[in-house]
């Protein structure tokens, strides 16, 4: 498998901590500039307008998509299927879906709102799994998505801090997407843009 | 009238006219499905065809009432917005759905792009009438 090429590659590697080691430090740079606007979201959902509405109802919905996300990577795990350094890395993938859980679900609670809560059960075509690459390619199919539904969000925001966090899991879906892409043998950046 | 009032005139009403020629152009813009598919890829975090995701599922999406799926729990803007589903309220809603349908929980900027909207709505036609992932029995 492709992947576990690349894993075992010694460049791969140092990338991939690297990777690990940047990618806490960037959604942690993110945290902080949620946590540092709070008092401006504090005042936000003192004020109780329908732009903080609009805000909570889009962050809601990427919530909706990251418990999803969870749930997928979940039934990954459990398939049976993923060797080795592939279940390592949908298991981190998943880690940092569960920290983008956490972070919009405080910010929602911030705002006044309710966040929502992972449905009691998901319907994956799970009898379309029969291999680690069915699997992955149905998690680079929902990556993709995520990364479409962050870039539509960005702009919908009417408080720019929450445009900005936003912008910063969008980064994080991005490459999980093209690292599956990797994986799977597809050009892992297929244009300068995305959709 | 004077002459500027004329003018103001005539071309609101050019402009009035080109909108509504532009807006009827941009709901008979034929698609091209195939380029759609790629276009629902986007879609595909909380869409599925057969089943309810964040989103709710797109077999027999055309000619259904907007917030009808059964077992899909929508906003209650989208459970009272009055609208069934066809090329003309696809494109309104996929242009811009916050604005369509204010309150819905598609908060979405939307697929700004005719052509690209035209494909995704020809392929969504195509795909959720008859296909095999929507075959005749399939839950809609």
């Amino acid at each position: 498998m492709q992947l576990v090429k690349l894993f075992n590659d010694p460049l791969f590697a140092a990338g991939r901590r690297a990777f690990i080691g940047k990618s806490g430090i960037l959604l942690s740079a993110t945290a902080v500039a949620l946590m540092a606007g709070r008092e401006g979201l504090a005042a936000d959902a003192k004020g109780g307008s329908a732009s903080v509405a609009d805000d909570v109802r889009i962050l809601n919905t990427a919530l909706g998509a990251e418990h999803q996300a969870i749930a997928a990577y979940q039934v990954g795990a459990e398939s049976g299927l993923l060797e080795k350094p592939v279940l390592g890395l949908a298991v981190q993938f998943q880690s940092q879906h569960k920290e983008h859980v956490d972070l919009l679900a405080k910010t929602i609670s911030k705002l006044g709102g309710k966040p929502v809560a992972a449905l009691q059960k998901y319907s994956f075509p799970t009898d379309k799994l029969k291999s680690q690459a069915d699997v992955l390619r149905f998690a680079a199919g929902l990556e993709q998505g995520a990364v479409s539904a962050y870039l539509g969000a960005v702009p919908a925001f009417h408080n720019r801090d929450l445009s900005k966090a936003a912008a910063s899991i969008l980064g994080d879906e991005a490459m999980h997407w093209a690292i599956l892409r990797q994986a799977l043998g597809d050009n892992p950046v297929p244009s300068a843009f995305v959709s | 009238m004077h002459s500027v009032g004329r003018f103001l005139i005539a071309s609101a009403l050019l402009l009035q006219c080109c909108g509504a020629a532009a807006a009827k152009q941009q709901s008979e813009m034929k698609g091209d499905p195939k380029s759609g598919e790629q276009v629902y890829a986007r879609c595909m975090a909380c869409h599925s065809l057969t089943e309810n995701r964040v989103g709710p599922r797109h077999c027999g999406v055309f000619g259904r009432r907007a917030g009808t799926v059964p077992g899909f729990d929508y906003s209650p803007a989208m459970r009272h917005a009055k609208i069934v589903w066809s090329e003309k309220t696809l494109n309104g809603f996929l242009t811009d759905p916050m604005k369509y349908v204010p309150g819905t929980a598609m908060v979405f900027s939307g697929v700004p792009d005719p052509k690209e909207r035209a494909d995704l709505i020809a392929w969504l036609k195509e795909a959720s009438a008859g296909s095999a992932a929507c075959p005749p029995g399939a839950k809609r």
